[in-house]
């Protein structure tokens, strides 16, 4: 139909699973268009409205939409799961930011060459456990509301997301933070949420060898 | 009378620069503490002034803001340089969000060894030159306004005009196969409070250097 989304990346979760996770939230029914060659991927370059000739692209109210941010900002303005006024938009942003840079480090790992994974994994757990985890404990901790802003929906998907992430990893990095579990159980209890996390939802696997080789045929990388 | 917000960060480009354009191209006076210390970066963290640990710091309507892109995308709300409803702000986020990441990269090349830098530098002008440029020339063409949106100015210009030099530092002629950025840029600049920002005296920062570097190294100590 008309009005519903349509989502162009490939099969993985990179940068556009955080667009699903929020469309999911807003109760929003998607489609997507997956890029499974580097014919396809050339295919959508040459549409000239494709900006930057990269994905993410949203297809959405009739604009082809890039830059992940761009796009995540647009769709929670739209959804009003942006925060009441700009101050509350500024900390929603803040802890967005937060989240976007330890999920890019978790993101990248199986990129990372054998002998520096190691070090790697070090430095997410040691980023995780002593800088992003106790910041985003202390601010549900400093209001004891249920959302981290204004008491309502907005970042907490983002967030959430992350720490679902960070529980595959390693389960035990989660052990500390009681009101983060507290949140992540509010928020997977959503309806909408609850359905986008049962199998057979839109929500991608985690990456395994068979995708990083099929992105690094599309990509040429 | 409001305070004026307060930059914390290293005497230098480095992430907060746009913050910088952002402030004087709307006109707003701004103070700065520069960070030359690991004392006074540790003091700051202690103080718990940095939710994660890390500068710039725009201290504002009092808030403490840190993460450059939170700090700008409030900035150009309360400046109304941010569009006039949805839709123009989100190509607004576009067009900013990829110039954004070339001014990044820039910023980050600083830091690599001599023969990686020149890598990143190249890389920086191919992809200005190939993806960034012609994507903006083609915006201005189509629309033949003054302005990237909704024929306002707005964050999405100042970000270019920043690009434009940037890399203009890089390559004196990137701007040759693109008539209309050459005219944008001219138009820009003379905006009075670009204009001001553009001369000697300002708060503009220079390139970065080895002294710079330097600094920053000692103060995050990597």
């Amino acid at each position: 139909t008309a009005g519903k989304p349509k989502l162009h990346y490939f099969d993985a979760r990179g940068r556009m699973e955080a667009i699903l996770w929020l469309l999911a939230a807003a109760g929003v029914e998607f489609e997507e268009k997956l890029i499974e060659s580097s014919e396809d991927l050339d295919k959508l370059r040459h549409d000239e409205s494709l900006v930057f000739q990269q994905v993410p692209v949203v297809e959405i109210d009739g604009m082809n939409l890039v830059q992940t941010r761009a796009i995540l900002n647009y769709i929670a303005t739209k959804h009003d799961l942006y925060g009441k006024d700009m101050k509350e938009r500024a900390l929603i942003d803040m802890y967005t930011e937060g989240v976007a840079d330890l999920g890019e480090m978790i993101m990248l790992l199986p990129l990372c060459p054998p002998d520096q994974k190691n070090a790697k994994l070090t430095l997410i757990r040691e980023r995780t456990t002593n800088c992003y985890l106790p910041a985003f404990e202390k601010v549900l901790k400093s209001h004891g509301q249920d959302y981290l802003v204004g008491n309502k929906l907005s970042t907490d998907i983002h967030l959430v997301e992350l720490l679902y992430y960070v529980e595959e990893l390693d389960s035990s990095l989660l052990a500390n933070f009681p009101l983060l579990k507290g949140l992540k159980t509010r928020v997977s209890n959503l309806p909408a949420m609850k359905r986008f996390l049962q199998p057979g939802s839109q929500r991608k696997p985690p990456g395994s060898e068979k995708s990083l080789e099929q992105a690094r045929k599309i990509f040429k990388f | 009378m409001a305070a004026k917000p307060k930059l914390w960060y290293f005497h230098g480009r480095g992430r907060m620069e746009s913050i910088r354009w952002l402030l004087a191209a709307a006109g707003v006076e701004f103070e700065e503490e520069f960070l030359e210390t690991r004392e006074q970066y540790e003091k700051l963290q202690k103080d718990g002034r940095l939710l994660f640990g890390q500068v710039p710091l725009v201290e504002i309507d009092g808030m403490e803001l840190t993460q450059t892109r939170a700090i700008l995308s409030y900035l150009a709300a309360k400046y109304n340089l941010h569009g006039k409803d949805p839709k123009e702000t989100v190509r607004i986020d576009m067009y900013a969000d990829g110039t954004l990441e070339l001014m990044l990269m820039v910023a980050l090349a600083a830091f690599k060894p001599p023969e990686e830098k020149e890598e990143s530098l190249a890389l920086v002008l191919k992809k200005a030159k190939t993806r960034y440029f012609p994507v903006f020339e083609k915006i201005l063409k189509d629309h033949g306004e003054d302005f990237l949106v909704g024929n306002k100015f707005s964050w999405a210009d100042i970000q270019l005009l920043e690009a434009i030099l940037t890399v203009e530092e890089l390559d004196a002629s990137v701007l040759s196969d693109f008539p209309l950025l050459k005219e944008f840029k001219t138009r820009i600049s003379n905006i009075p409070t670009i204009k001001k920002f553009l001369q000697p005296g300002s708060q503009r920062k220079p390139p970065p250097d080895s002294h710079y570097v330097e600094v920053v190294r000692n103060v995050l100590q990597f």
